[in-house]
């Protein structure tokens, strides 16, 4: 047999049966030595197809620790841009990359961290239109996204298709995390059924997120994952952890799988994909971003102030949103505003801010139809005013 | 005294308390009380027709009560009650991201 021949007989076996090169070898020793893995495991990984939805907080431990471990392609949805906020919790993404397509930093980034993986990217949002295509080819899918229409979007087109659902959501310094879809498994709508109204859902003012938290949920999300590809262990199926940072407690409450559940039930009424956003409430998403109300230009409101004209400035931020940066205003967050309406002199004329308009157009709102004649939206709010009259207003 | 846990997105409206020790015979008669006491927490644990909202589970323990029997559950003295609502929080938690959320707010406060 010619040495030609040899190589390619190598090359057919090699096709049909999965092998790891010696470097791969190298690279993945503790695993290999692990029982629990070996090369059995480490076998699967490497054929394994992981769809990571969001590239943010719970997507960086996601993205680098399925890197590390070496699941053979990793598929990325998103379609954002790093900015510098994200930089406290989204640790794929360094300074640098401030400006960048997520997509495209993360992919350098997981690359470097192991260039024997695939990266597959999907540069879009998820809608009702793309995300069977974009799901099919997967065998695992890891929910890393921050809103409630992408939310049962990814449920319902788990349960379609019968792919596990590793879900993780996180608030403040709160986090869940669970398995969805699996089989005999409940899913998302087993445990809610609906979403919450938009009114309903903790406002701007009550955001935020303590940095680690994500980076402790996706490495729940992430740890689970490996297991169902291994096909070891005890997954997070029909079990809800929670975890308390702050307190540092873990507990667990049982999830059961609804019969009636309209998309996984007995007789399911959800047979195919739906408009998300209209069943959450949202219509018309970011077309409508505020309630219309009177608005003054930053320019305006400082023009009106230097020239002395009488002018209360109504801050409706949070108290520590008002230790970062102020205009002076006066401090009541917007949803005190209705309780403390009595300390506002309507005979007066107010201007409201917040950090970007939107909170204090609420509250402009609600003033006029309590009966405030004279009351105006700071448009663009703080971010305006440090763009356009004080740049040693700091933006957050 | 049964013990009542408020999850993080409702503790404004429960004093910013994580928890409360309350009276109570029943799943239903503790959040009973817990409104009576926080009036705030009502419209966020109950519909205009007084039913629970369906984004709110509640656990005994760790059972969900709609698979034991819902609001008419007992509940003794050591039992721990849990209101766990639904969180969308991941990808990012930017104040911009949720203008459109907090959109209809005033609409509520209006009730």
């Amino acid at each position: 047999m010619s040495k030609g021949s040899a190589v390619k007989n190598h090359q057919k076996a090699e096709a049909a049966q999965p092998v790891l090169s010696p470097q791969e070898i190298l690279r993945y020793s503790r695993h290999l030595i692990m029982p629990e893995v070996g090369m059995e495991g480490q076998l699967k990984l490497k054929q394994a197809k992981v769809l990571l939805i969001g590239t943010g907080g719970l997507g960086a431990p996601l993205g680098l620790y399925l890197a590390a471990a070496g699941v053979g392609r990793i598929g990325l949805v998103d379609f954002d841009v790093v900015d510098f906020t994200n930089l406290q919790r989204q640790v794929t993404f360094g300074t640098k990359d401030v400006g960048r397509r997520k997509l495209d930093a993360a992919r350098e980034r997981l690359k470097d961290l192991n260039p024997e993986i695939e990266i597959t990217l999907h540069e879009t949002k998820l809608e009702s239109a793309n995300a069977l295509d974009i799901l099919r080819p997967y065998d695992i899918v890891v929910d890393g996204t921050d809103n409630f229409p992408t939310r049962y979007l990814v449920n319902d087109a788990c349960v379609l298709l019968g792919k596990p659902n590793v879900y993780g959501s996180i608030f403040r310094f709160e986090g869940q995390a669970t398995v969805f879809a699996l089989k005999d498994g409940p899913c998302y709508r087993c445990l809610y059924p609906e979403p919450p109204p938009p009114g309903l859902v903790p406002s701007c003012a009550e955001g935020g997120v303590l940095g680690v938290l994500p980076g402790i949920v996706g490495a729940i999300q992430a740890n689970e994952t490996v297991k169902l590809i291994l096909g070891t262990g005890e997954t997070l199926k029909a079990r809800l952890l929670l975890f308390d940072a702050l307190k540092m407690r873990f507990r667990e409450l049982k999830l059961r799988k609804n019969p009636d559940c309209p998309v996984c039930g007995s007789r399911p009424t959800i047979t195919k994909l739906i408009d998300y956003y209209e069943f959450c409430g949202i219509r018309g998403e970011e077309a409508q971003p505020t309630v219309a109300v009177p608005e003054i230009e930053p320019k305006e409101l400082k023009r009106k102030l230097d020239a002395g004209e009488d002018i209360f400035v109504l801050d409706v931020r949070e108290p520590h949103e008002y230790q970062i940066c102020h205009l002076n205003g006066y401090l009541i967050p917007l949803g005190e505003i209705a309780r403390r309406a009595h300390e506002l002199d309507s005979a007066r004329t107010i201007v409201a801010h917040c950090r970007s308009g939107k909170r204090s157009a609420e509250a402009v709102d609600f003033l006029r139809k309590a009966g405030f004649r004279k009351v105006w939206n700071l448009k663009g709010g703080i971010l305006a005013w440090s763009d356009q009259v004080d740049p040693s207003v700091p933006k957050y | 005294m049964p013990k009542v846990i408020i999850p993080t997105p409702l503790r404004q409206y429960a004093g910013k308390q994580e928890a409360l020790d309350l009276q109570a015979k029943t799943v239903g008669e503790l959040l009973g009380r817990l409104v009576a006491e926080h009036g705030d927490l009502k419209r966020h644990l109950y519909t205009d027709d007084g039913k629970l909202r369906s984004f709110v589970n509640v656990y005994l323990n760790d059972e969900d009560i709609r698979y034991l029997q819902k609001e008419d559950t007992p509940v003794k003295e050591s039992d721990v009650v849990s209101i766990v609502p639904s969180i969308a929080g991941g990808k990012d938690l930017e104040p911009q991201t949720c203008g459109e959320r907090s959109r209809t707010m005033n609409t509520d406060t209006h009730r």
